[in-house]
C-alpha cells in the first residue's frame, strides 16, 4: 500500500508544479488579484499598496512597506505578544532562587 | 555546570558556524528593504546561533556568549525602541507611528519613511532574539541544579 502514497504524493507535486506557471509575477497591478477592483466589484486594497508603496516609503519591498508601515501598529501588537509570551515563560518556568528559602 | 557534551568535533563546528548564522541574521534585518527578511526572521537567526552554542558547548561557555541575565532586559529594551519610535513621532506633531515627522536632520518624507521602517526593524529583531534565547534558557532550567 506504500506505493499508492508515493503516487498520490507525485501526483499532487506534479499538479501543483503545473500550478505555480500559471500564477502571476510579483507586483504585477494588472493581475486578477491585483487589479482596481475584484471581479465581484468590489475596490482591492492590494492595488493602492503595489502603487504607492515605493513612492511612499522608498522601499523596493512591498511586503515590508505593509508590515511595518501601513500596518505598524500591527506589529507593535505582534511584538508585545512575543514579549508577552517570553515573560510567562519565565514567570512560570523559573524557580525561585536558594537564598530566598528557608531551609 | 557541566557540559552538556564533551565532543570536540561538535563544539568545534558549532563555535565555526554560529558567527555565520550570527551575520546571515544581521544581513537579513538590514536587507530586509530590498529582500525578503525582517525583523523577525533576522532576530530567529541570531537566536539559532545562541541556541546552537548553548547546545553544543554546554551552559557555563554559552553565558559568555550571550548571559541569559540579558535576555528580558534587551527584549525590553526591543519593544520600547519600537514603541518609542512610534511615540516619536506623535510627540513632533504626527500620529502614533507615522515616520514623517521623526526628528532625523537631512531627511525628507519618504526617506524617513524608510529610516523609520529600518528602526522598528533592529527593534523587532532585537525582542525576537532576546525572547527566543530566553525561553530556551527557562525550559532548560536553572544551571546550578544540574
Amino acid at each position: 500500500m506504500k506505493w499508492i502514497n508515493f503516487l498520490l504524493l507525485a501526483v499532487f507535486l506534479a499538479l501543483m508544479l503545473y500550478a505555480a506557471t500559471g500564477l502571476s509575477n510579483r507586483g504585477d497591478a494588472s493581475a486578477p488579484m491585483n487589479r482596481e477592483f475584484s471581479p465581484a466589484g468590489t475596490p482591492n486594497a492590494a492595488n493602492f499598496y503595489i502603487h504607492n508603496a515605493y513612492k511612499d516609503a522608498k522601499t523596493p519591498n512591498i511586503v515590508t512597506v505593509v508590515l511595518a508601515d501601513y500596518r505598524g501598529y500591527d506589529t507593535l501588537g505582534e511584538v508585545a505578544v512575543i514579549f508577552t509570551a517570553g515573560l510567562i515563560c519565565y514567570l512560570i518556568l523559573c524557580k525561585p532562587r536558594k537564598n530566598n528559602e528557608t531551609p | 555546570m557541566r557540559l552538556l557534551n564533551d565532543d570536540p568535533i561538535t563544539l568545534l563546528v558549532s563555535r565555526f558556524l554560529s558567527p555565520f548564522i550570527m551575520l546571515f541574521g544581521l544581513y537579513m534585518i538590514f536587507h530586509g528593504h530590498y529582500s525578503p527578511g525582517g525583523g523577525f526572521q533576522g532576530g530567529t537567526m541570531l537566536a539559532a546561533s545562541f541556541i546552537l552554542m548553548r547546545l553544543t558547548s554546554g551552559i557555563t561557555i554559552a553565558q559568555l556568549q550571550f548571559n541569559s541575565a540579558l535576555a528580558a532586559p534587551l527584549g525590553a529594551l526591543g519593544v520600547l525602541i519600537y514603541f518609542g519610535t512610534g511615540f516619536a513621532a506623535m510627540v513632533f506633531g504626527g500620529n502614533f507611528l507615522d515616520y514623517k515627522f521623526l526628528p532625523l536632520a537631512g531627511l525628507t518624507g519618504a526617506e524617513l519613511r524608510a529610516m523609520g521602517i529600518l528602526i522598528i526593524e533592529v527593534g523587532v529583531g532585537l525582542a525576537v532574539m532576546a525572547i527566543l534565547t530566553s525561553i530556551y534558557d527557562n525550559l532548560l532550567g536553572d544551571p546550578d541544579d544540574a
